[in-house]
């Protein structure tokens, strides 16, 4: 057994766990943060995508020890006192989900994807939530709620939520 | 799923880390962004009983051009090449390359050595390095030594790497003048293996006729494969649509695929031919 430091969403934690535990496991068992997702298992569809010193990762692909004195941030870090994340006001504006099995994992990569890229094409958001696979929507409410917190962020104006038919 | 138990050590030091693999011997792993061993791991593909974390050890994450040679740090993550002004710039093909290897996350963590060092035909940066003619730095206690990516490939996750020593850097000849290069895979889904994968490099004079042709194939061969035949083509061509035609049908000769879900084997040769023609254009296009 290994003890693990680190912060997550702002509060200092030290864990006990095996070599072996999976971060997403110490996450949603031994943290009861159950915001973040375990889907695939494989590292395929980033259900369990979290933001380990500002990185999107795959939390079913690292073990817990490898997040000794790291920053973590889940979904349950992402609102504050104030409200919502412009990521989250996004996905809710936008008809971002249905079953919502996806959109933790979806939003914290949308969050590393605008930090470094703040106003992305329609392009470059499909490519860089790449890694996170949703089996409701079609992506494009998902697509739709990342250019709305990506201006939100900048402080530009808000694109439109009226649905769209096609 | 859940790994078997292994001990975990994550050294400071490169020294510190040559201790650990000495003592844990050949029941060590190397983890480095881990995005191969952990999936292995939690399959029971591979239970190794000691695990040493390099992540700790600075200074062996870098890009730079340096005596002639493009030295890319192993820990180096894919994420950091894509981001790299100097790659973006000048080494096209790794911009290619890299968009094409698993996925955001993932190429937050995976590395460069580890991608190379893993010993998986599948991978893509073992075939782009045999196009641009690197060669590797492998250090251990008694020292540092150079295996040219041709040397390296032993057999299937086997590699000139041997117990008790780490894959440190990278070095490709910086590019030059007239140098062009381009990679593509064909892949079913992002994150995909290849289905067929080809890397090019060329060089011409400054009359258009090509000095210098590295390519190599993904995925379609038991080791990462050099289309030797292929570069032979190209070289003292004019580069005409008749050569590359013809540099691209020995690619698809030369190549060992075997069928599986991915396609049959005539299947995958064919995209052989169809991305090996289509790369040497692209990399004609660049220089």
């Amino acid at each position: 057994m290994r003890e693990v430091r680190f912060k997550i969403n702002g509060e200092e934690k030290v864990v006990t766990v095996e070599s072996r535990t999976l971060l997403v496991h110490m996450i949603r068992e031994q943290l009861s943060m159950t915001g973040t997702h375990i889907g695939c298992d494989t590292s395929s569809c980033g259900a369990c995508t979290i933001l380990i010193d500002g990185k999107s990762a795959k939390s079913c692909t690292l073990l817990a020890v490898q997040a000794n004195g790291k920053e973590i941030i889940t979904v349950e870090g992402l609102a504050t006192a104030e409200g919502l994340h412009p990521i989250q006001e996004g996905f809710k504006e936008n008809h971002g989900l249905h079953c919502g099995f996806c959109t933790p994992g979806m939003m914290l990569r949308a969050i590393e994807l605008l930090e470094k890229n703040p106003d992305p094409t329609e392009e470059e958001i499909r490519w860089g939530i790449s890694g996170n696979l949703c089996r409701c929507t079609g992506y494009n409410n998902i697509v739709k709620a990342i250019q709305y917190a990506g201006a939100k962020m900048r402080g530009a104006e808000l694109p439109s939520t009226e649905p769209e038919f096609v | 799923m859940i790994p078997e138990g292994f001990s975990y050590a994550v050294p400071n030091t490169l020294d510190d880390a040559f201790t650990l693999l000495k003592e844990f011997g050949e029941d060590a792993k190397i983890l480095a962004g881990g995005h191969s061993l952990i999936p292995m791991m939690k399959l029971r593909f591979a239970s190794p009983t000691h695990l040493v974390d390099i992540n700790n050890i600075p200074g062996l994450s870098y890009i730079k051009e340096e005596g002639g040679y493009l030295k890319i740090g192993a820990m180096t993550r894919e994420a950091d090449l894509e981001e790299s002004a100097l790659i973006k710039k000048k080494y096209h093909i790794f911009m290619d390359a890299t968009k094409l290897i698993a996925d955001p996350q993932v190429r937050n963590f995976g590395t460069v050595g580890g991608n190379i060092a893993h010993g998986d035909a599948a991978n893509d940066h073992p075939a782009v390095m045999m196009a641009l003619g690197a060669e590797v730095e492998i250090s251990s206690p008694s020292g540092k030594r150079t295996v040219s990516i041709d040397e390296f490939f032993f057999g299937f996750y086997t590699t000139a790497v041997q117990h008790g020593e780490i894959l440190t850097e990278i070095r490709i000849p910086a590019i030059g003048e007239r140098t062009g290069t381009a990679y593509h895979k064909l892949e079913r889904k992002v994150g995909d293996y290849a289905t067929a994968g080809v890397a090019v490099m060329v060089q011409t004079d400054a009359s258009g006729v090509c000095t210098k042709a590295g390519i190599g194939l993904t995925n379609v061969n038991p080791l990462p494969l050099r289309a030797k035949r292929s570069e032979e083509a190209l070289v003292g061509s004019r580069l005409t649509e008749e050569d590359i035609a013809k540099a691209a049908q020995f690619a698809a000769e030369d190549c060992n695929p075997t069928d599986d879900l991915r396609g049959s084997e005539e299947f995958k040769r064919d995209m052989v031919r169809v991305i090996t023609k289509r790369m040497i254009n692209k990399a004609i296009s660049r220089i």
